[in-house]
């Protein structure tokens, strides 16, 4: 698992000649590519295909194929390969979380971001400078995935895609229960979940358990494969069955996992009048949930909410944020007013996952007219 | 308020009346007394505080909250109440948010974050001095010791309705903050509704009382029949549906009486029906009301006006409370009268939905009441009578009323069903003169038929004019809600009018019924196949000369409307038939429509 690709060995060793201080932006400088790290040789999250890459996590908007070299988790490379198979790049290595790896003149290591499982932040420390890219995170408790780890540094790469004060999630725990009391009242109407399908429907199918319900569990066809992925993991989310081939009537007072998209596709016609819920963080804001023809808003995110965001923050110690994803400047104000240095990194082709991984199912369901099941 | 706001919430979400129904029953069946009876309140609209306007909900969130943060949040949200509800500061670390479990460092910050009730002291106004964050994780402190120790218990609905009732003013700002304090998101959101009034959840009082009729296996009517003599927080109206208690009695001299409604007629219906048996009124375009009168306990005439689902509109027509001076039920219609002649439904509906009734508003859309039947004459239930028996009685009541306001609606004579035909096809010369505009079709009324509520099919017959039909093109679709929300069904049409490059299609109108189920599959997959562009739900589907669909739209009238881009609304469009066989270009113009206008209106 370990080093076991030459190609990400670094070429720059040695030639650490730097006259002065180290700026931060030049260790990690944002470029069209992504964010390039100059002295280490390598881009984190690239959006267009690199020489070396290091990827977060696994979800679409930040692990893409057709790098060189790629560093990550066994759990994220296992995910890339899942989604664009074996060739998805030159060449693979895995990393351990807390492993120090050199890369030219800095270290890298990465650390559990509590976000999915195999999400990490990647640490990139060069002289006395560390900068923490978090990628996405969250500090809420998850079944499912390891948990977020506080990371010291003097520059502190934070998303912002629920930056708003009004995003507050609240306990995940408590949405289950609201589910499960709405699958109690109405025992003739099946449960249809939009959830996406790396990461949030996994735990809240953990979420589900731990709550008690042990009924089978229903899967959309564009879930199973992922899903099956963390219980090879040793995730334990109990029974589940694909939803395809159910009769309309064994489906009442059930609950099915499915990507977003697919609860307002011709896909739901299978279901005996179906009470339509999404697990989200957007599902705070009324008018979000009400747009997308929601019954039954959910308010289980992946992401960390305002106020996991400000406490991380400031917990890192980081005397300068860079904030990219979502509310820029919200939270950028918000660091201000706290006497920190702050301000956007923009990062061009990067967006909230959950509207690219949106996109790229319904770009795949449309075609037919409907959703493969 | 917990338990409250979570149903508000579940009901705002839910499009089915029957699972709202569910909803409510169950809630009804699992809430105590008094609570559940000031919910029942709140739903009916029979609660509402003076003082909680949406300025005062500004102050609080301002005293408390960055407001550039405030700014791009409520940008974000769009609704005050919301906006608050979702960032109001929290009061104290509280275990049950689980979502910030092991954020050492927080509780720095929010012992700052809170002021004590009613100080002028912001929480982001104060600098937070970066270096003397705590260390970060696991590095819990004990809890703030200047603050609450014990969090109170959330207020519950009961609490904030009797607190509010007493309240002075000065004191609501400071009672609402502690209020919005205990309460989690969907608590502060459900209470700021319920003091603003502005609930907007899509119930009825209707629907209210059908659910908590549910809730005892009773007929929605009878809890209708005795609901003007109940109050909040109904203790004897669910001991009652619970069993423990006896029937409440109305003592209400004004009661509402459940409404008879009527059926549309076809063609091959009257093949089953002797025209000797009938009698037969105009059918008006206005709006069906019920004006009750009656004496109250010191002898005083009580009038009431009320729609044909049982609610109040008394405060909407107070020009004709006086003009109910003798105790009975008259069903009929409400119109505008000007020199004696029935307006159209457009110059109604300018006297609908009014909160504040003005001097001037009477004087332009003078009210009246068309009377076509009695329900009650003084003490005499009147509704076991047939037909003629109670006609008589109407005529005599309105002779005795002698009151310009109220009339009675005239009969149509005919002897067989063509000439009744001809009558319908033109009231002008058929009796009704001048009003043949507000004349929608004609009413056919078994003469033998007792006065039943709801709708059974025989004894009435409504026999409308024929819409007003025009082909046009479709434009855009949207997805349905509830059962429907896997099917683009919601459709919005448009004409052709000259632009800047030539000829393009203007939207007229949406409309979501009218098709079958079968032709529903049909527009669906047309809509799936031929979207050009989507914008959230909305999809923009193919409306070229030579490619798209042409769908015949049926309405019942035309008015004017700056909001329209077109410049016209229709009433009541429906989709009539899909014209697969015509090409876009052969659709209607909206010269069309505009002369159609000018001659439903003459303006």
């Amino acid at each position: 698992m370990r080093g076991s690709s030459p190609r990400m060995t670094a070429k720059h060793r040695g030639s650490s000649a730097y006259i002065g201080p180290m700026r931060p932006q030049d260790i990690l400088m944002p470029v069209p590519a992504g964010l390039c790290c100059k002295p280490g040789g390598f881009h984190i999250d690239p959006v267009r295909p690199v020489e070396r890459a290091l990827i977060t996590h696994g979800h679409s908007d930040h692990a893409r194929a057709g790098h060189g070299a790629v560093l990550a988790t066994r759990e994220t490379l296992d995910m890339m390969r899942l989604r664009y198979g074996e060739n998805f790049a030159g060449s693979t290595q895995a990393v351990a979380y807390g492993e120090e790896i050199r890369l030219g003149d800095v270290t890298v290591a990465f650390h559990p971001a509590g976000h999915v499982l195999g999400s990490s932040q990647i640490s990139v420390t060069c002289k006395d400078t560390r900068i923490v890219a978090s990628g996405d995170y969250k500090e809420a408790r998850d079944p499912t995935c390891a948990p977020f780890e506080l990371v010291p540094c003097d520059v502190f790469i934070s998303e912002a895609t629920f930056g708003l004060p009004v995003f507050r999630h609240g306990d995940a725990a408590g949405e289950v229960n609201k589910l499960l009391a709405s699958v109690k009242l109405f025992p003739e109407r099946a449960h249809l979940v939009g959830a996406y399908s790396l990461g949030k429907a996994q735990r809240v199918i953990a979420l589900l358990r731990e709550a008690g319900y042990d009924a089978p569990i229903y899967l959309h066809g564009a879930m199973e494969k992922i899903t099956y992925y963390y219980q090879e993991r040793g995730i334990p989310l109990g029974e589940l069955r694909p939803a395809r081939g159910m009769k309309k009537a064994e489906l009442a007072g059930t609950i099915t996992l499915a990507p977003p998209s697919a609860t307002s596709d011709v896909w739901t016609r299978r279901f005996p009048d179906p009470v339509t819920a999404f697990a989200s963080g957007w599902m705070r804001v009324r008018a979000r949930a009400r747009q997308g023809g929601i019954e039954l808003p959910l308010v289980i995110s992946d992401h960390a909410d305002w106020d996991g965001l400000t406490a991380t923050i400031a917990a890192t110690g980081a005397g300068e944020i860079w904030v990219t994803h979502g509310q820029e400047d919200a939270l950028v104000h918000w660091c201000k007013s706290k006497g920190l240095a702050a301000r956007p990194l923009d990062l061009v082709g990067y967006g909230d996952e959950d509207e690219g991984e949106t996109a790229a199912i319904t770009g795949e369901a449309e075609p037919g007219g409907e959703a493969k099941a | 308020m917990n338990r409250f706001a979570e149903l508000l919430d579940r009901l705002a979400y839910e499009p089915g009346r029957n699972n709202k129904i569910k909803l409510l029953v169950a809630y009804f069946r699992e809430t105590e007394d008094p609570d559940r009876g000031y919910a029942l309140a709140a739903l009916t609209g029979a609660l509402s505080f003076k003082h909680a306007k949406p300025g005062l909900i500004r102050d609080l969130i301002t005293e408390r909250t960055d407001p550039v943060l405030f700014g791009y949040s409520y940008d974000y949200v769009g609704d005050l109440s919301e906006t608050v509800a979702l960032m109001w500061p929290k009061s104290s670390p509280s275990p049950a948010c689980g979502g910030g479990s092991g954020w050492g460092s927080l509780h720095t910050v929010d012992k700052r974050k809170e002021p004590p009730p009613g100080s002028p002291d912001s929480a982001d106004a104060q600098p937070n001095d970066p270096t003397s964050r705590a260390s970060g994780r696991g590095d819990e402190e004990g809890p703030p010791p200047s603050t609450r120790h014990n969090n109170p218990p959330p207020p519950t609905l009961t609490d904030v309705v009797t607190t509010l009732r007493t309240l002075g003013k000065a004191e609501l700002p400071a009672q609402l903050a502690r209020w919005l304090d205990e309460l989690d998101e969907t608590g502060r959101w459900a209470l700021l509704k319920l003091v603003t009034g502005a609930m907007r959840i899509g119930i009825s009082a209707r629907l209210a009382k059908t659910a908590v009729a549910a809730l005892g296996d009773k007929d929605p009517h009878e809890v209708e029949l005795m609901w003007p003599g109940l109050s909040p927080p109904y203790l004897e109206l669910f001991a009652w549906l619970e069993g423990r208690g006896d029937k409440p009695i109305n003592s209400d001299p004004t009661p509402f009486r459940p409404v008879m409604l009527a059926h549309a007629i076809e063609d091959s219906d009257f093949a089953n029906l002797d025209a000797a048996d009938f009698s037969a009124e105009w059918k008006w375009d206005g709006i069906r009301v019920q004006a009750v009168a009656g004496r109250d306990t010191r002898g005083h005439i009580q009038a009431r006006l009320y729609s044909r689902t049982g609610e109040d509109i008394t405060g909407s027509f107070p020009d004709l409370v006086p003009s109910l001076h003798l105790p009975g039920a008259i069903d009929g219609e409400l119109l505008v009268l000007r020199e004696g002649r029935v307006q159209t439904f457009n110059v109604l509906q300018q006297r609908l939905n009014r909160k504040v009734v003005s001097p001037k508003l009477i004087k332009e859309f003078p009210i009246h009441l068309r009377a076509y039947d009695l329900l009650g004459d003084d003490a005499n239930d009147l509704r076991e009578l047939p037909f003629t028996e109670r006609r008589a009685h109407l005529e005599a009541f309105v002779a005795r009323l002698n009151d310009p306001r109220i009339d009675l609606s005239p009969t149509v004579p005919f002897a067989n069903w063509e000439e009744l035909a001809a009558a319908r096809a033109d009231p002008k010369s058929a009796g009704a003169g001048d009003d043949a505009d507000a004349v929608e079709g004609v009413m056919l009324k078994r003469r033998d038929a007792p006065y039943l509520p709801g709708r059974p099919k025989g004894p009435w017959w409504k026999w409308k004019r024929d819409p007003h039909i025009i082909d046009a093109v479709l434009m855009y679709a949207q997805r349905g809600h509830g059962k429907r929300s896997s099917y683009y069904s919601d459709y919005t049409f448009g004409v052709w009018t000259r632009g800047d490059a030539g000829d393009e299609l203007v939207p007229v109108g949406k409309a979501y019924f009218g098709f079958t189920d079968e032709e529903l599959l049909q527009i669906d997959r047309f809509v799936r196949r031929n979207t050009t562009e989507k914008f959230g739900p909305v999809r923009h589907v193919v409306h070229e000369p030579d490619q798209g669909l042409v769908l015949e739209v049926a309405f019942e009238g035309l008015q004017r409307s700056p909001r329209h881009k077109s410049g016209v609304a229709m009433r009541f469009p429906r989709i009539s038939r899909l014209r697969w066989d015509k090409p876009p270009r052969e659709a209607d113009r909206l010269e069309t429509l505009e002369r159609m206008l000018i001659s439903m209106t003459g303006s």
